[in-house]
């Protein structure tokens, strides 16, 4: 077998914190494709200080990732807006530093989003896991805009056996996440993710599924308070067949007391 | 001065205009057609995408040569009668325009629509010397008579419905009959063009705004879909054309691509109704026309946005497209904006306007989609032009405290990954057995405004690194297992710190032989790949 890729995962900060489930799935994809993946200590891309106008955190933060992550062949992330933040936004922030700038360059070049780096370096064409349900898929903004995502995860999860994709109406409108934009102006938030929400229901699915863990939050949050019984997962999930996680936002199913639950 | 502004207030503006079930309505017929309608007719023109590189070269070459183009433009507009007048403020120019109407003994002022003119408060200066200036475009004469702000850069009145536009002129057209039915579009476009008509024959100066000012011809163009331009500009004895100094475009050529590429982002036309090029007063073999032809150029803050980051910004031709396709002005509409440029656009000039003291909110409120920047005809980078204020801002110390010492205390943590991890350890365990029993929070404090109407997740456990880290120290012999263990579904098998798994065991028939761990739906069957080792 030829010589694996060297892949540093760049989990993102909502994944350590949230989901850790999303970062086993992500591995577990990567492995299959013939990646020999590491997790380097990490906090965040820095994108929170970048987008509030602190550069100087934004830069400390990249300068600390440039300098974990560039050992690896590629810097894999499973969110298109962290992804983002590395290839696009990392050249930005050293723009005309001799020492960084050609770093940051570098590293950039070699991160890419996880269905990216899946179908369009690894040659990835499809997976072999089973999901019997109909989903539908939301595009994130930087996925969507900054990365050219939209067909890669489409492709592979039409591999999947048993899983219907149906598409969702206004695919390139954002769900209003928007970092701490949910926060600094929650009605505002709340008024987008609503629409999100209505469209998701319209497609008839079970099941949404994303890229980005901040997006699916935010829907995941409005569909379950409307109680709709859309369950929400991240795409590498449903891709890896991780699904033994609850759904993003829900409990495992009860259980008549909590020692008999014990395996 | 600068227009009376309200952008200090957005986070209010915005909650008034959501609870406003007419403006919602509004929004909802914006949001609804104009994406769609723009796409289909870009998806008609192959050479659309082109078309933008080449608007965008245009614009960007006139910007960098700007002063030589203003020289050439001015002599061209001299050379053929007319008076070319600069004004570096808002004041100024107004100044310039009552002086030239007062010369001409002007009472009354047809006015065409102009943005700019929005801008510097035209109107409301005129009023208080004594001159009555009439919009004349009927977006703009109904939010004349309301006595509003524009909500929209190309459609003014976009946030009203007809039945209010009806209530608006048995209000103000004094001899309008009781009966006179105004319930359709097109009987009130009847009933604004017959009032209008008066004020064409009467007035004294016509003000007209410019889309393109062209330097070869020096001409002046604008794109209009009513002809009310073209009567403001020809039946006056004085037409005074407002424009601001990134109009200016070398050739006539040059216009007319860009022309191409604005109806079609503006509108969804092909080309507006009426492209009208004027240059210079009434020559003696023409038919018609003005004495006076007097070009009024603002620059109010613009040559500073030439010399800085925001100089992109210069290039936009004011298509409305941004705003058409963006998310948040859909929700809140443009006087939420409290300024005369709403939407991505106006988040990224009014603070060069009004200073982003005052209007720091705007680039604030946004989600960073680029959507804007996807569509605008010239490739105007507007998320990151409200980056840049958004970096000014926090070097002002402008954001409020609270949200100054959250992200000072995230940055210091997020620089130390010891202390990351300790800290957001601790955190994560402790939420996960909080918010064991659902999955999820309905309030949790600092996520208040999220929480208020939305459900927050809550994490599965440990941290993906701590459970990553402790596979990997389990040895090398044991086979790693590959997802979260199963009867295990936060992940939290090996954490004592957290109560015990909560899974009930699927049944044993799903269990597959030797592995004594339920099968979730959808779990894959498939050859085992190298396992790596982190």
């Amino acid at each position: 077998m030829a010589v694996s890729k060297r892949v540093g995962l760049l989990v993102t900060c909502l994944v350590d914190l949230v989901r850790p489930s999303v970062g086993f799935a992500a591995a577990r994809l990567l492995e299959d494709a013939g990646c020999a993946v590491a997790v380097p200590s990490q906090t965040c891309c820095g994108q929170p200080a970048f987008n509030a106008g602190d550069r100087r955190t934004a830069r400390r933060i990249a300068e600390q990732v440039i300098a974990v992550f560039e050992p690896f062949d590629y810097v894999v992330v499973p969110s298109g807006s962290c992804a983002g933040q590395v290839r696009l936004h990392y050249p930005e922030i050293f723009q005309g530093d001799p020492a960084w700038q050609p770093r940051a360059d570098a590293v950039a070049d070699k991160t890419f989003e996880l269905t990216q780096f899946l179908v369009d370096v690894c040659g990835v064409t499809g997976v072999a896991s089973r999901f019997s349900g109909r989903a539908t898929y939301h595009d994130s903004c930087s996925s969507l805009r900054e990365l050219g995502v939209r067909l890669q995860p489409r492709k592979l999860l039409a591999s999947v056996e048993g899983l219907d994709l149906i598409e969702l109406a206004d695919t390139d409108v954002c769900c209003g996440f928007g970092g701490t934009f949910c926060v600094k102006y929650p009605e505002i938030s709340d008024r987008m993710v609503g629409k999100k929400a209505t469209a998701v229901t319209a497609t008839g699915a079970d099941l949404l599924l994303a890229g980005d863990l901040g997006c699916l939050l935010n829907i995941a949050g409005k569909l379950s308070r409307d109680g709709s019984g859309v369950t929400v997962r991240h795409v590498a999930e449903v891709l890896a067949g991780a699904v033994d996680a609850p759904a993003i936002g829900t409990a495992p199913p009860a259980v008549p007391t909590p020692t008999e639950a014990k395996p | 001065m600068t227009r009376a502004a309200t952008s200090d207030t957005f986070a209010d503006n915005a909650r008034h205009a959501l609870a406003d079930p007419a403006l919602q309505g509004a929004l909802a017929f914006v949001e609804t057609n104009f994406p769609a309608r723009r796409r289909a007719v870009v998806d008609a023109l192959p050479e659309f995408e082109a078309l933008r590189d080449s608007a965008r070269d245009i614009k960007a070459h006139t910007l960098a040569h700007l002063d030589l183009y203003l020289e050439a433009w001015e002599a061209r507009v001299t050379e053929q009668g007319g008076q070319v007048h600069y004004a570096p403020t808002a004041a100024d120019a107004n100044r310039i325009v009552l002086d030239i109407c007062r010369a001409a003994g002007a009472r009354t002022v047809s006015k065409g629509k102009s943005m700019v003119g929005e801008e510097i408060g035209i109107n409301e200066h005129l009023e208080q010397h004594g001159i009555v200036p009439v919009e004349t475009d009927l977006g703009e004469y109904i939010i004349q008579i309301r006595g509003e702000m524009p909500s929209h850069i190309i459609m003014p009145a976009v946030h009203l419905n007809r039945h209010q536009v009806a209530a608006d002129f048995r209000r103000v057209h004094a001899d309008l009959p009781k009966d006179r039915d105004l319930d359709s579009a097109a009987a009130l476009l009847n009933e604004a063009r017959a009032t209008l008509r008066r004020t064409f024959l009467s007035a004294d100066v016509g003000i007209t705004g410019a889309n393109f000012l062209v330097a070869e011809t020096g001409s002046s163009v604008i794109v209009t879909n009513e002809g009310n331009g073209d009567l403001t500009c020809t039946l006056p004895r004085v037409h005074i054309v407002l424009a601001s100094i990134e109009k200016l475009v070398p050739t006539l050529e040059d216009m007319a691509q860009l022309v191409r590429v604005l109806a079609r982002s503006a509108t969804a036309q092909e080309m507006s109704v009426y492209t009208t090029i004027t240059t210079g007063p009434r020559r003696a073999a023409d038919p018609d026309g003005p004495h006076e032809y007097h070009v009024v150029i603002v620059d109010n803050g613009r040559s500073a946005m030439l010399a800085g980051e925001f100089r992109d910004m210069l290039r936009c031709i004011r298509c409305g497209a941004c705003l058409n396709h963006c998310p948040v002005y859909h929700a809140v509409g443009g006087h939420a904006y409290g300024f005369v440029y709403p939407g991505p656009m106006g988040a990224v000039l009014t603070p060069s306007l009004i200073g982003v003291d005052r209007a720091g909110a705007l680039p604030e409120a946004s989600t960073f989609c680029g959507r804007c920047e996807e569509v605008c005809p010239v490739r105007i980078p507007l998320p990151r032009l409200m980056r840049f204020w958004r970096d000014r801002a926090f070097a002002q110390h402008l954001p409020s405290p609270v949200s100054r010492a959250a992200l000072a205390a995230w940055g210091f943590l997020a620089a130390r990954p010891w202390l990351y991890r300790g800290v957001t350890g601790l955190g994560t365990r402790l939420l996960a057995r909080l918010g064991r029993v659902r999955g999820r929070f309905a309030w949790l404090p600092l996520a208040g405004g999220f929480t208020a109407t939305r459900d927050l997740a809550a994490p599965q456990g440990a941290t993906f690194q701590q459970q990553w880290r402790q596979r990997a120290a389990s040895g090398p012999e044991r086979p790693r297992p590959r997802t979260v263990p199963s009867g295990n579904p936060h992940g939290r098998g090996s954490e004592p710190l957290v109560a015990e798994p909560r899974a009930a065991p699927a049944p044993a028939a799903d269990r597959p032989s030797g592995r004594p761990r339920p099968v979730a739906v959808g779990e894959p069957e498939r050859p085992r790949g190298p396992e790596a080792r982190p």
